[in-house]
């Protein structure tokens, strides 16, 4: 993974010394509220319902286990010892003190971490693969990449008061797992014909409010020109996207309003100004971001012998064999396999992870992983290196500490914003509605029968928890002071991504469990041999589930 | 008479505010609806708000003396493109950012080319001469480092 050299340090302690140095004025009553807001935000601090939420970035999900370390040990002496895994592949602490978190910021400075623009009107941590570098469907390593956009978003000097978030992802596999048709600016590694890798630029896409998939502006952009390209498309954002209304100040309404037509000519006509300029990539950048992401030591292992051993193992315990089905994936290195561990677990809120779960993940990783773990989209995590031969002792480890629910990609996998009880944003609570479904949801065969689903619940309209991408999404409204919760379905964050349709009117909260009940039993009756629910959505379209869903409400 | 930073230093201000009507004052700074008017426009001052972008200096960059770039609220950052987009396009006179931003953006403002700071509280100058210094390196290319980091690690 990528190293800080002397000047990466020197920025991010310069930046802790800053933020001290605005608390401390902060306090003083020097600064006020409004204008400490936006400082604030930058190094991640937000003020919620009930105290503040710290979000650290971690650059595309990837994280040592030096870095473990320190964020269980930070949440244990400033927090209330868990974290919670977001849908940037960030880590979020829902207990700090203000006061602290320039102390904070300093530890993470210690281990090359920090809490830079991951939030406010700026652009946010470029999210890409969880599988990048190991997964056999990909094309290149995305992750160079995402490290060069890291450190030109980093303090960009123009880009800090844009009139509203922005965000980048990047993918480099058939399968897209980085969501980059619902990003402001999303981007494709393809490679042409003659075996050259270039850039397919997406710009437009978003959820939130208005949810928009991105429109192509670029088919083909060399490398080279990534930034200079970028900063083009920057550029007219900043410079023409509205700032009168927050609900209407993302790219996407830019583009819409403009045309697709029109926002390329002007991206193309900035471009033309900072084309071959000096953020012109080099040959040696690129070598040098590619240096940090080499493949790693792997032994030379025979894929049969490995997979003859796994299949014994898996014969002798078949709940063993069902979460090598379920939460691991075929790797490029023969005898090795990816693990996705579930932070889904009935009974805890999805995405939350324990001090001492990370601990033992990073002991783990240690001895298993080659000391490196990941974040995911989905708010799990990945040990993307592990020989087969150890998977089932990980796995007897991993089911000690509830890490091991087989549950990836189905029912209960589900993503949830942390909704009404930590957020002030939120209109509804999600977690207990996520909790309920998992607890009506447990008979596993059922979960599997069902096939791959994607659950995905927001507290509000800005769509933290995708609800507009899950082939079932929920979303919490508030109808005079009370909690109701929108259906939609065939939502779908792939490369055929599609936006949810709404069922209808809203729901109770204790009837949510019956409602999925419903919708699922309609896919059931429906569903023609190996069809997933989205396929039988798309087929019969939202007509039947509708009438399933509200005949036995009234 | 006023004060603001210049190039590193607290100095008087040569020139005055805008003012309403048809026609700047003498030493009074244009509103680009004053400065379109002016025939001839060299040594000219004009300031740009947020929302009238720069198409119209491009043609007299070599004539004008300063362009103030006005930041009604700090967290309106339009100027930051424009005063970046002015410099890369070739001008080179005062570059002045002017209104509600606040010190803690002086090393963004510095780095997308300005190079004069206005400040409505002029006892705030001094502490925004500290801030100057914030950050010793970058990564981006910009006006007041060419060069991105990756050119020169």
């Amino acid at each position: 993974m990528y190293v800080y050299d002397k000047y990466d340090q020197q920025i991010i302690d310069e930046r802790v010394a800053q933020y001290r140095d605005q608390t401390r004025r902060y306090l003083a009553g020097e600064i006020s509220e409004e204008q400490f807001l936006p400082l604030r935000l930058q190094n991640g601090l937000y003020v919620q319902r009930l105290a503040p939420m710290l979000r650290i970035a971690v650059p595309y999900g990837l994280l040592n286990t030096r870095q473990l370390r320190k964020l269980a040990s930070i949440s244990r002496d400033y927090d209330k010892g868990y974290v919670h895994v977001s849908t940037r592949q960030n880590i979020q602490m829902n207990w700090p003190r203000l006061e602290e978190v320039p102390d904070i910021l300093a530890e993470l400075a210690s281990v090359q971490m920090h809490a830079i623009q991951t939030s406010g009107n700026c652009i946010r941590n470029t999210t890409t693969d969880e599988y990048a570098g190991v997964s056999p469907d990909e094309l290149v390593d995305p992750r160079p990449y995402c490290e060069i956009i890291r450190q030109w978003s980093t303090l960009h000097p123009e880009f800090a008061f844009l009139p509203r978030k922005f965000k980048i992802a990047v993918c480099a596999s058939q399968k897209d797992r980085a969501a980059i048709h619902v990003h402001d600016i999303g981007i494709e590694l393809v490679a042409n014909d003659a075996g050259d890798i270039g850039l397919q630029v997406m710009v437009g896409g978003g959820l939130g409010r208005t949810p928009v998939i991105g429109s192509v502006i670029c088919e083909w952009l060399e490398p080279r020109h990534m930034l200079s390209y970028l900063e083009a498309i920057l550029r007219v954002y900043n410079q023409h996207g509205r700032r009168d209304n927050k609900f209407k100040a993302r790219i996407k309404i830019l583009v819409k309003a403009m045309g697709v037509d029109a926002f390329r000519a002007a991206v193309e006509e900035q471009w033309q100004s900072l084309k071959d300029g000096p953020t012109t990539l080099t040959d040696e950048e690129f070598e040098r971001a590619r240096s940090f992401f080499t493949t790693p030591d792997y032994e030379a292992l025979e894929q049969d012998a490995a997979q003859q051993v796994l299949q014994a193992q898996c014969d002798a315990d078949s709940i063993f064999a069902n979460w090598v089905l379920r939460n691991t994936r075929a790797h490029k290195a023969d005898g090795y396999r990816s693990v996705t561990l579930s932070l889904k677990a009935t009974g805890f809120p999805p995405g939350d992870i324990t001090a001492e779960q990370l601990e033992l993940l990073a002991d783990l990783a240690d001895r298993y992983s080659m000391g490196e773990v990941r974040n995911t989209h989905q708010q799990n995590m990945v040990l993307a290196d592990v020989r087969m031969a150890d998977l089932h002792t990980l796995w007897r480890e991993l089911q000690g500490a509830r890490l091991a629910t087989p549950n990836i990609g189905y029912l209960t996998d589900i993503i949830c914003c942390p909704g009404g009880d930590y957020c002030s944003l939120a209109n509804a609570k999600s977690i207990p509605v996520a909790e309920a479904i998992q607890a009506r949801f447990d008979d596993l065969d059922y979960v599997y029968d069902l096939g791959p689903l994607d659950l995905n619940i927001s507290g509000c309209m800005n769509a933290c928890g995708h609800h507009h991408v899950g082939h079932i999404g929920i979303l919490g409204v508030d109808k005079k002071g009370q909690e109701f919760y929108q259906v939609s379905l065939g939502g779908n964050q792939g490369k055929d991504a599609s936006l949810g349709k709404i069922l209808g009117p809203s729901f109770k909260q204790e009837d949510m469990p019956d409602v999925v009940e419903r919708i699922l039993s309609t896919y059931l009756s429906l569903r023609a041999e190996e069809e997933t629910f989205l396929d039988t959505y798309r087929r019969v379209g939202i007509e039947p589930f509708k009438e399933r869903a509200y005949a036995e409400v009234n | 008479m006023p004060k603001l930073i210049k190039n590193g230093a607290i100095v008087h201000d040569d020139w005055q505010a805008p003012a309403s009507g048809d026609t700047a004052p003498a030493g009074h700074i244009c509103t680009l609806q004053q400065w379109l008017q002016l025939q001839d426009k060299s040594g000219s001052a004009v300031q740009l708000e947020p929302g009238e972008g720069v198409q119209d200096l491009l043609e007299h960059l070599d004539a004008i003396a300063l362009v103030a770039v006005n930041f009604p609220v700090f967290t309106d950052g339009r100027g930051f493109s424009y005063a970046r987009e002015l410099r890369q396009r070739g001008y080179e006179g005062e570059l002045r950012a002017t209104g509600a931003f606040i010190r803690d953006q002086m090393t963004y403002l510095a780095r997308v080319g300005f190079n004069a700071f206005q400040m409505t509280d002029e006892s705030a100058l001094e502490d925004a001469l500290d801030s100057l210094h914030d950050f010793s390196q970058c990564y981006q290319a910009s006006i007041d480092q060419p060069l991105p980091l990756f050119r020169r690690r």
